[in-house]
């Protein structure tokens, strides 16, 4: 018994014990809050004034209210506008600068330089981004006083449907498509350079090689960008927040779903925000499903080229 | 093939050498003024920011004006005079959350990632595959739940709550754990184990030192998203000296604008932009790399 004790040590204990942490703190500061966001979702629970409606126990009638009564579908449909008008452009800009940045043949210059420039924005803390658009697009602001000495009117940015949701738009535009073209980038130079080769030796031109090889492999990554920014998508608030001062204004055209969550949050109306929650909750975790399958499928694909790698060295 | 041919080829070789030539030149100079045209786009804001934290209020409302102003010292001090908004205060606030935050939730993914990584035990597959899946559930649909408990732990205006969750932190472990399968040999630790290295050492004084590229750029990222975070703050700090960088700028907007000094609100936006524009312009090569390094790749 001693013997084997020796020869055989297993160090199994030891992946549990740093597994701790990340456990403990997960499920006392995520998932029981999950939990009982759920179980508040079935709980009539509000304030009027300074009277305590609830706890009552009422079933779906959270989820009835919300979804047939409340304007969670408006807001929806707001924050889905939105988000299409930031990622139509950020998605053609990206393509259009990774296969440049990438391009072997035209070698542009300063591609450090630019990269740096596009990405900045990423950082920048949105709420104060947004502050800056508010203070720069205000009536008086720099924008309509160039506007202005131009000779044109003044033009209310945040009094126009099309006004305040271009800027949020150009805002989340503006912030993500310097990372969507890093990505995109490290994805068209993860393609193996013989096929551009061969395509360019048959005597394709740049466009046909872009469409008819670049493209279709990287589709899973571009799929991939387009659902994780889905989801960053329906969590779009800081912004809109911010340059509306929480009121998606003009009328509400503006106004995101975690605005409207967050007001809920605000005014402690727990049944309703619970009911909110869980139907958010289903929807970004049916669109994980897809990015949980891209990268596991991923991880899959990075195993089996090791593996044919270490194949090769051993038969060398 | 005849001498002339080949020779009619070749003729015709040259002449599309040149044509291919003014292609490309006219190509890249389209691609310059594409990218300049971005550039511009993208840092237009940010140069009116600078040059307004220089422009005294009634300087600014005159109209704009491509150049510098005089006012940059009288604004800074108004700002740093302004009791309703304690912007140094917010500042040393947002610092400490952000800076906690990032050496808790880069460590502790690291160990994560070494759990993982280096040992064989039955839950492994499980406990891998409940870190991915719950990756991508953002943190706002928990909120109600994380608001309410923390209030009945009386942890309202306290940091705690926005600093110990970033512990699991299941993106910054995915990042590190992709890096650590690519540089991190298994006979190190193996290695390490024979010269009697306890596990806890081999973590921190070979494990550790070894994934610094990939720590540092994870730090940089978690800090900036903690010094950005505006939702759960807003819910749990409403106490002027506890207020975080975020929540200052949210109450500078929902103040009555106009009756500010507008100097004064271009400054105090500076405040909480130009630190980060500051550290991102001395780290940019690395933080653009980053974004791809150990990440996934198409």
């Amino acid at each position: 018994m001693n013997k084997k004790k020796k020869k055989f040590v297993s160090y199994a204990k030891w992946g549990y014990i740093f597994l701790i942490p990340f456990f403990a703190v997960y499920i006392v500061f995520s998932l029981i809050p999950l939990i009982s966001t759920f179980y508040n979702s079935f709980f009539e629970n509000y304030m009027v004034g300074l009277m305590q409606v609830g706890p009552k126990f009422v079933g779906f009638d959270n989820y009835k209210a919300i979804l047939f009564n409340g304007d969670t579908l408006l807001y929806l449909k707001n924050t889905m506008i939105m988000w299409l008008m930031g990622f139509i452009p950020q998605i053609l800009i990206s393509l259009l600068l990774a296969s440049w940045f990438t391009d072997l043949r035209l070698r542009l210059k300063c591609t450090g330089f630019f990269k740096t420039i596009i990405y900045m924005p990423n950082l920048i803390m949105a709420s104060a981004f947004a502050m800056l658009f508010y203070a720069i697009f205000a009536d008086q602001g720099p924008i309509n006083n160039m506007l202005n000495s131009m000779g044109l009117p003044t033009y209310r940015f945040l009094a126009e449907v099309a006004g305040a949701r271009g800027l949020i738009a150009l805002m989340n535009f503006l912030m993500w498509f310097g990372n969507t073209t890093i990505i995109l980038m490290a994805a068209i130079m993860g393609v193996d350079p013989c096929l551009f080769e061969a395509a360019r030796i048959d005597g394709a031109n740049s466009r046909q090689i872009f469409g008819k090889i670049t493209l279709p492999l990287i589709k899973p990554i571009l799929a991939y960008t387009l659902i994780t920014s889905l989801i960053g998508g329906i969590q779009m608030f800081d912004v809109p927040q911010i340059l509306t001062n929480g009121n998606g204004n003009p009328d509400r055209t503006s106004m995101t779903v975690i605005m409207y969550l967050n007001k809920h949050l605000y005014s402690k109306n727990y049944g309703m925000a619970g009911a909110l929650s869980v139907i958010l909750f289903i929807v970004t975790a049916l669109l994980s499903i897809f990015v949980f399958n891209y990268i596991t499928k991923d991880m899959e694909a990075a195993g089996i080229r090791k593996a044919k790698k270490k194949k090769a060295k051993e038969a060398k | 093939m005849s001498n002339s041919n080949k020779a009619s080829a070749s003729a015709k070789g040259a002449n599309a050498g040149v044509k291919d030539k003014i292609i490309l030149t006219t190509e890249r100079v389209l691609c310059y003024i594409v990218l300049i045209l971005i550039t511009f786009l993208c840092l237009f804001s940010f140069y009116v920011l600078i040059i307004n934290t220089t422009r005294s209020h009634p300087d600014i409302q005159k109209g704009f004006s491509f150049l510098p102003g005089k006012s940059f010292i009288v604004n800074m001090k108004n700002v740093l005079a302004n009791e309703n908004i304690p912007v140094i205060k917010g500042m040393f606030n947002s610092l400490f959350v952000a800076a906690c935050s990032a050496i808790l939730s880069v460590y502790f993914s690291a160990l994560t990632a070494f759990a993982i990584h280096a040992y064989n035990f039955k839950l492994k597959k499980f406990a891998f595959t409940f870190i991915l899946l719950v990756m991508m559930v953002p943190t706002q649909v928990s909120a109600l739940g994380f608001v309410k408990m923390m209030g009945d732990w009386h942890l309202l205006n306290s940091y705690i709550p926005l600093i110990v969750p970033s512990v699991a932190a299941p993106v910054v472990f995915f990042f590190i754990k992709q890096y650590m399968d690519s540089v991190l040999p298994m006979e190190l630790i193996e290695a390490a184990r024979i010269d009697g290295a306890r596990e806890f050492r081999i973590f921190n004084q070979i494990v550790l030192p070894l994934m610094k590229p990939a720590l540092a750029v994870q730090m940089i990222f978690t800090f900036v998203s903690s010094w950005n975070n505006y939702f759960i703050p807003s819910l749990l700090i409403n106490k002027a000296d506890k207020k975080t960088l975020p929540l200052l700028i949210a109450q500078l907007r929902s103040a009555d604008f106009l009756k500010f000094d507008m100097g004064q609100v271009y400054m105090m936006i500076a405040f909480a932009i130009v630190p980060v524009i500051i550290v991102y312009i001395c780290l940019s090569k690395f933080i653009v790399r980053g974004v791809t390094l150990g990440g996934v790749k198409g």
